[in-house]
């Protein structure tokens, strides 16, 4: 098809690096999790997730080579997800 | 979008497109919502929640977890080799994520029928003897993974679906909206599962 030039096509070798990057991220979770921060082993999990998650949105999701209207439009919703989680913690913790 | 050539088919799938990531974000705010509850009472009920996810199988959470990642490899390189041509590879693909889905459920089976041994299931006798937090974090646990493993058989449906798509020559190297959609969706199965598993089977 005429149309194919515009598409992105992923490499497979691209694909399989994402993977690899996403199995350590793994790993690393479960390892560090054996040791105890207390209150900042939440964070430090939240965190790695959150790592994964954007490598699973920009790479197998392909947002990196979707237009600037759909990337905005995903960045904005995970933004107003943060919002409705802020606003719920400071109604639980200053109550 | 302004700069295509008005291609019927790049159209739909564009406009296709853009609708699945409308409604991932209604899936988002559903699971949005338990996480947000499992943070909160977390909070206020640390001592019970500490307890009672003791009682999870590591081994089993982090062997879905490597399941889950590799079949969104395979997915997504089933897009890959579609755009290339290459209809066989693709299916063959497709299927591997479909057996990778079948794997996880299987794992989701022996986890739950291990706790349901020990007559651990909501509204048993066992379950409500336990401490109150105990039972707050069991429900969670029940409703969010029973949620994602329906999640993980719709998505397997889906890929099935597609399989016959592409069998029949409806989706192809010029058109794989539905491809990319199904995609799409077992994507978002494995995103919640990254915060799932570190948040029910690892803070302990």
């Amino acid at each position: 098809m005429e149309n194919n030039e515009k598409h992105h096509i992923s490499s497979y070798t691209s694909h399989a690096l994402v993977l690899i990057a996403l199995l350590v991220l793994t790993f690393i979770t479960v390892y560090i999790s054996k040791f105890h921060f207390g209150v900042f082993s939440v964070g430090v999990a939240l965190l790695v997730a959150s790592v994964k998650a954007t490598t699973v949105l920009t790479w197998f999701m392909h947002l990196k080579f979707e237009s600037k209207f759909t990337k905005w439009m995903v960045g904005g919703v995970f933004i107003l997800f943060a919002l409705v989680v802020i606003i719920t913690f400071i109604d639980y913790l200053l109550r | 979008m302004t700069n295509h050539s008005g291609h019927p088919h790049q159209i739909d799938s564009e406009t296709g497109k853009m609708g699945m990531w409308l409604f991932l974000f209604t899936e988002l705010f559903l699971f949005g919502g338990l996480f947000l509850a499992y943070a909160v009472l977390r909070i206020q009920h640390a001592e019970g929640f500490h307890r009672a996810a003791q009682e999870l199988d590591i081994f089993i959470g982090t062997l879905n977890t490597v399941v889950l990642l590799v079949s969104s490899m395979t997915v997504a390189m089933s897009i890959t080799a579609l755009q290339k041509g290459n209809k066989n590879l693709s299916i063959g693909l497709i299927l591997i994520t479909v057996l990778l889905a079948g794997v996880f459920m299987v794992n989701k089976y022996f986890e739950w029928s291990h706790k349901f041994e020990h007559h651990l299931w909501p509204g048993s006798e066992v379950y409500l003897n336990l401490d109150r937090t105990e039972i707050t974090f069991y429900g969670l646990y029940y409703m969010m993974t029973g949620l994602h493993a329906l999640h993980v058989f719709i998505g397997a449906i889906l890929l099935i679906v597609t399989v016959f798509r592409i069998k029949a020559g409806v989706q192809h190297a010029g058109h794989y909206v539905l491809l990319e959609n199904s995609a799409l969706y077992w994507h978002l199965v494995d995103l919640i599962w990254i915060f799932l598993f570190p948040l029910l089977y690892l803070i302990t």
